[in-house]
């Protein structure tokens, strides 16, 4: 039974695609989301995440391909879909001028919940993000981090079957993303399904049980941050810094160096290794001593910036 | 509080829509809930405005207008002409203003739309929840008109009851169009237009200050199109008491099929707005 609890399958898309005029967002991708887990879309600035995230929300409908929320068309029944979807936008869109408990009770009535159990459920919620003594304050001069929590609760007040966060801590100080993770963590251990977009890897890292690399509108991977570390990263990493001047001879000479992938940036040198000590004694014996060196782990930045390479786009 | 698991709710599929009526009214009451905020900061300013304009205008110029003779408006003092016409202008007013920066202010500064948008609101919910408050706020600035209207005795009959649904529909023949146009606006530049060309011109000539057989031949079909000009000659007859009905079925025609454009064109325009 819990077997087939697991495996229920929330959203589903086949060769979904989203364009707008000539340009193309989404560019027929595919996936299951299924009920309990936590889905991460990745992707730089541009890549589809926030287009992907308009059409699983039910405000943007799909220029072509399938799309299946909750079992229903997102088209034909978005009203129904929304009241079991909970919505955390990228910018928040509190009205600052009404209290914290008035943004809720705002919501609530969204939903035609009746007077009492939004009060019920706001007292619950603000204690759940933190908010509780604010609860009479206007919203204008909370925090940021404060703000986003608000944002949580609000998309908390109808329980929704289906949380929808885009960019949840994008803009937020170290201390307040810690907090809005340690929130959205504990959703997740509550069964609460997830879907998020992120470009803090460490985000997607902690949270996501799954996740896809997206890059121009596609996938450029998919996988748990672990399965997707061991196939396109590799255990260490080992980062070489030369003196300026002979930065360019030692490229070319750790060019044959049996690393399983070398990159060679404007001022590092990136050995792709399964032991980094061992590859930096044999560094130190073939080629220059480095300026610095340090051997870490690879990481889920490492395979982002592998996918989407290092170009800047904004 | 927040639900183990959910499995056992009924299925998302086929399940009944709640009425539009029930998603409209439940739009309406964001905007009661955020107009509790500035209610009294905006009543007052609805019953100052009709005392300073009925009182400078209606008995100021109104003595002066009078001492020449009132053939022209058909015999009556200044004042009783007057007044029902900045009734149905202040209507205008209210529409406009409650159409135009509230509504762009939805998409861009509060976000208020988009908020509601992921609910089970659709845009035409949301817009017809922020149209029936604009109408509310007309009815609210009528009435307060009314009254204080009656209180400088400038009305000459019963009829003048009549004069109230009147006015509103001026207000919302405006508020449903202009809200439709606002939604689609990017920038807030052609707010100002729309008030400096638009707004300023219709109270000057349509009939509201003067009676537009002083206007040259040429210019008087023009002020007969506009929608003001309708509305200001239904108060003005309801409330002078000189009501020729076939005249005003007319009037409530004109400005009833440019509010029910309005009402039309906003449920397209805010879906294809919000829903990209």
């Amino acid at each position: 039974m819990s077997a087939s609890a697991q495996a229920e399958v929330l959203v589903r898309a086949r060769g979904l695609i989203k364009r707008f005029g000539s340009f193309t967002a989404v560019d027929g991708i595919d996936f299951d989301l299924y009920r309990g887990e936590a889905f991460g879309f990745l992707g730089p600035n541009g890549a589809g995440k926030s287009s992907t995230m308009r059409m699983i929300g039910c405000v943007s409908p799909p220029s072509g391909g399938e799309l299946t929320i909750l079992g229903a068309d997102p088209v034909k029944e978005g009203s129904a879909i929304r009241a079991r979807l909970g919505v955390v936008p990228q910018d928040d869109t509190l009205d600052v001028e009404l209290t914290v408990r008035e943004n809720l009770l705002v919501y609530g009535r969204y939903f035609g919940m009746p007077r009492k159990v939004i009060r019920e459920r706001t007292e619950q919620l603000l204690e759940f993000v933190q908010l509780e003594d604010r609860a009479k304050d206007k919203v204008e001069p909370l925090s940021g981090g404060m703000k986003r929590r608000l944002t949580i609760a609000r998309s908390l007040i109808n329980d929704p079957d289906i949380l929808i966060l885009d960019e949840p801590t994008t803009g937020l100080d170290p201390q307040a993303r810690h907090v809005v993770w340690d929130r959205l963590f504990r959703l997740k251990q509550r069964g609460v399904t997830l879907i998020l977009t992120t470009h803090y890897m460490d985000e997607a890292e902690q949270l996501c049980d799954r996740l896809v690399v997206m890059d121009h509108g596609r996938f450029a991977a998919e996988g748990s941050p672990r399965d997707l570390i061991a196939r396109y990263c590799s255990p260490e990493v080992l980062e070489l810094r030369f003196d300026p001047q002979l930065h360019d001879a030692a490229a070319e000479k750790l060019k044959d160096f049996s690393a399983e992938r070398t990159e060679v940036l404007a001022d590092r040198i990136l050995l792709y290794v399964p032991d980094g000590d061992a590859a930096l004694t044999e560094v130190r014996s073939q080629a220059f001593e480095p300026v610095t060196s340090l051997v870490r782990r690879g990481t889920l930045e490492d395979v982002f910036l592998h996918l989407t390479g290092r170009r800047l786009e904004d | 509080m927040i639900s183990e698991l959910t499995a056992d709710r009924p299925a998302v599929r086929g399940s009944p829509e709640p009425p539009a009526q029930a998603l409209i009214f439940r739009a309406f009451r964001c905007w009661l809930t955020v107009y509790r905020r500035t209610w009294r900061s905006s009543i007052w300013s609805s019953i100052l405005g009709p005392i300073c304009y009925l009182g400078a205008m209606g008995f100021g110029l109104g003595s002066l207008v009078d001492k020449h003779g009132t053939a022209s408006l058909g015999g009556v003092p200044y004042l009783a002409f007057l007044a029902p016409a900045i009734l149905a202008s202040s209507a205008m007013t209210t529409g406009m203003d409650e159409s135009t920066f509230p509504v762009y202010g939805s998409m861009k500064w509060n976000k208020i739309y988009i908020g509601a948008q992921a609910s089970p609101l659709r845009p035409a919910d949301i817009f017809r929840g922020h149209l029936l408050f604009m109408i509310m706020r007309i009815c609210l600035n009528v009435a307060i008109f009314m009254v204080v209207m009656c209180a400088f005795g400038a009305e000459r009959s019963a009829w003048v009851v009549l004069a109230i649904p009147a006015a509103v529909l001026t207000g919302a023949a405006f508020a449903a169009p202009l809200a439709a146009w606002s939604v689609t606006r990017k920038t807030e530049t052609s707010f100002n237009v729309v008030f400096r060309f638009g707004m300023i011109p219709l109270m000057l000539f349509s009939g509201t200050f003067f009676p537009l057989s002083q206007l040259p031949a040429w210019l008087r079909p023009l002020a007969y199109a506009t929608p003001l000009w309708h509305g200001v000659a239904l108060c003005r007859a309801f409330s002078l008491g000189q009501v020729n009905w076939l005249e005003a079925l007319g009037h409530v025609l004109y400005l009833a099929v440019l509010a029910g454009t309005g009402v039309w064109a906003g449920a397209r325009t805010y879906s294809r707005r919000l829903y990209v």
